[in-house]
């Protein structure tokens, strides 16, 4: 199960390996807003990378673009050290690419197996779809996240908030995911259900899943994360081990932009 | 069969914290489900249709008690079937639409241009290439008809999904651009119908298929419902779901078989004048006993051509990856372009299936009036929307259904024709069809604010 092991293993002072994901000077502008200001991260595997920032310093947008919404202007995007080319999300789906949406990205109006198989239907020998089958693994995955859950035929409209995040995190890993991209994973979850997320990305570090978590809130991400990139108008004030680094220092990356001696600092870093 | 299942092959081997270690084998969420509450529950139907078949039956009754008992007649509901069938072939159409949130104003006028072309494109053309009554008269009428209906869909669709422009108004433009285009075809005139074949799906007695035929397309029907329900327990079983109570599969394949059957009866009852059955059964070399003979008219045509479409753009919205988009678009615009969805693609190909569908909607009408004229089809986006939303189709996007519409085209005109009956003058039918359309949509909008 363990095959995969962590190139963060404890006391390892260095990162070796090809990175699973890396996104070398990303660049992308909404109508003469720079969003992502040459930004450049990785990802390995089994690693755990947070992405941090205030709202609107580009995380979302930075991620989106490995998700394949939206094609950045300039940079380029590497995939176990291979240039990858993602125009769509069913490019970055191909790749291994899974993300679970801030908005969750859900179809209220249909059932939880056609939010979890949408894009990617199960069909059968006739060529249509295959209800029942998609039902029966959605009722095995879901069994396995939220053994609670017994609304199979209901819209997803009628799910409570940790159902729906439960169903769109089921669709992320039901797929043989690789990289997964965890956006704001725990916003409109309570302390339990946000405890549980925790223990499934640890659960899937393990398997040797690359995981970047991004929040706005340091506290959500410090203790699960190998690393941490900090992220300030748009553009990359630093990246750090999360074991060279105080949660202050990391504040202190948010807040002022200003990249602690721990941290590898990045364009975007305060002069001091 | 069983291949489609390997995809899913579990991915986090562990469970996490909380799910007491699920054993190997074990179906964690394939727990039976609680015991259905009530009787409509245990069925599975849906209410608002029920709702809708309810408001229908009290729309009938009581139209026949204004009207002197001429509503609830063999003959009206068979000219009522047949009436509706043109607008209900249009509302399954337009129910993808809405659903998807947008709009078409246009089928009225692609109803008109289509309509047009066929019968120009059948008199001038085919008649002389082929011949009076040739088999390849109707094929390549109905042919040109449906694919320009789907090329004018096909270009509005363009329009919206890839240059942006609201659908609303490029459906209104296409509402003044293809009435002038019907009027061009053919500089104004009118043109009769030819070809006896085309003009059978214009129903009439001819275009019945009388009372046999009837009676072996009503077995068919109640065999399929039958093989429905079964199929669907089947598929149900081979995952060992909770499966509905067998009393209640009972309940609906009878009730449906008894609705086919009613039907029948209905259509069967309704029988050509003397004069003409006589008419028709010397021509047909039958002998004709001193009493007379009746020889019943039997569905017509155009109504099973409106039933076929519904059952194929059933089994579209509910079966195919098409209709699945379609819905997930509508329910989530955002939603679908992030799981990989070609949204522009699927508002294409909707409405371009919604102009096929006016296509159809016009060698339905065309037939039935035996010509084309300019401004047939006028005001039938109206109809068509009005009937769509009726059927409980929500103008938010995202629900709707195929049967619903279909039922709301019924409704729509069940209104008009009981005010005919009843010698109500055209303005004032107006001014009731409005009524009772904006009336439908606000109790829905009560029903769903209840359900939520």
């Amino acid at each position: 199960m363990n095959a995969v092991t962590s190139p963060l293993a404890p006391g390892a002072s260095r990162i070796e390996g090809t990175p699973m994901v890396e996104m070398r000077d990303i660049c992308i502008s909404f109508g003469g807003i720079r969003a992502v200001d040459d930004v450049s991260v990785d990802l390995y595997p089994g690693e755990v990378v947070g992405l941090l920032g205030h709202n609107g310093a580009g995380k979302s947008t930075l991620i989106k673009i490995l998700a394949g919404a939206y094609k950045p202007d300039a940079g380029e995007i590497r995939i176990k050290g291979e240039k990858a080319d993602i125009a769509n999300p069913r490019d970055a789906k191909r790749y291994g690419i899974e993300t679970i949406y801030q908005t969750l990205a859900l179809a209220d109006n249909v059932d939880a197996a056609a939010n979890l198989f949408l894009g990617r239907e199960l069909m059968t020998a006739w060529g249509t779809l295959d209800d029942v089958a998609m039902e029966a693994a959605t009722r095995e995955v879901m069994g396995r996240l939220n053994p609670n859950f017994r609304k199979f035929k209901e819209p997803v409209r009628g799910l409570s908030g940790g159902q729906r995040q439960s169903v769109a995190i089921a669709r992320a890993i039901h797929f043989n995911a690789k990289i997964l991209i965890m956006d704001e994973p725990t916003a409109a979850l309570g302390p339990q259900e946000t405890a549980q997320v925790a223990e499934l990305i640890k659960q899937l570090k393990a398997e040797g899943i690359a995981i970047f978590l991004i929040s706005h809130d340091i506290h959500d991400v410090f203790d699960l994360a190998d690393r941490v990139s900090v992220m300030k108008n748009g553009k990359l004030v630093g990246t750090a081990r999360t074991s060279d680094v105080t949660k202050d220092e990391v504040l202190g990356m948010i807040i002022l932009g200003k990249s602690p001696p721990g941290a590898l600092a990045g364009p975007g870093a305060a002069a001091d | 069969m069983t291949d489609t299942t390997t995809t899913s092959t579990p991915i986090p081997a562990a469970p996490p914290p909380g799910s007491p270690a699920a054993k190997p084998g074990s179906r964690p969420g394939s727990a039976p489900a609680a015991a259905p509450t009530s009787f409509i529950g245990a069925l599975e139907i849906d209410v608002r249709f029920l709702g809708m078949l309810g408001a229908l039956a009290v729309i009938w009754v009581v139209f026949d008690i204004l009207a002197g008992g001429t509503f609830l007649t063999a003959r009206n509901l068979w000219n009522l079937s047949v009436q509706s069938s043109s607008i209900a072939v249009m509302s399954t159409g337009m129910v993808l639409v809405i659903v998807m949130r947008h709009i078409d104003l246009s089928v009225g006028s692609i109803l008109g241009v289509t309509g047009m072309i066929m019968a120009v494109f059948q008199v001038s053309t085919l008649m002389p290439t082929f011949g009076f009554n040739h088999p390849a008269v109707i094929i390549l009428t109905l042919a040109a008809g449906i694919s320009a209906g789907a090329a004018i869909g096909a270009l509005h669709g363009f329009v919206i999904a890839y240059l942006g422009v609201p659908a609303f108004i490029v459906t209104l433009g296409g509402l003044l651009v293809w009435r002038g285009a019907a009027w061009a075809v053919a500089e104004g005139k009118t043109i009769p119908l030819v070809d006896d074949n085309f003009k059978l799906l214009g129903g009439g007695a001819n275009g019945s298929v009388g009372e046999m035929w009837s009676w072996v397309i009503a077995v068919i029907a109640c065999l399929a419902i039958a093989a429905a329900a079964v199929q669907a327990r089947r598929q149900r079983q081979r995952f060992h779901f909770p499966q509905k109570p067998v009393w209640a599969e009972f309940v609906i394949v009878i009730a449906g078989c008894l609705a086919v059957i009613a039907a029948t009866l209905v259509v069967n009852a309704y029988t050509l004048p003397p004069v003409l059955a006589r008419r028709y059964a010397e021509a047909a070399g039958l002998t004709v006993p001193p009493e007379g003979i009746a020889i019943s008219f039997g569905f017509a045509i155009p109504v099973l051509v409106a039933l076929a479409v519904g059952i194929v753009m059933t089994f579209v919205t509910n079966r195919t990856r098409f209709g699945r988009y379609v819905f997930a678009i509508g329910g989530n615009p955002e939603a679908a372009d992030l799981a990989g969805i070609n949204t522009r693609r699927v508002t294409l190909a909707v409405f371009a299936l919604m102009g096929a569908l006016a296509a159809i909607g016009a060698a339905i009408s065309t037939a039935r009036l035996n010509s084309a004229t300019n401004a047939q089809g006028t005001l039938d986006e109206l109809y068509v929307i009005a009937a769509a939303v009726i059927g409980g189709t929500s103008l938010a996007g995202g629900s709707g259904t195929i049967a619903g519409a279909m039922l709301g085209a019924l409704v729509m005109q069940s209104l008009q024709s009981g005010m005919v009956l009843m010698r109500v003058d055209t303005p004032y039918q107006n001014i009731v069809v409005g009524i009772v359309l904006v009336f439908a949509v606000w109790i829905d909008t009560v029903y769903r604010k209840r359900i939520k």
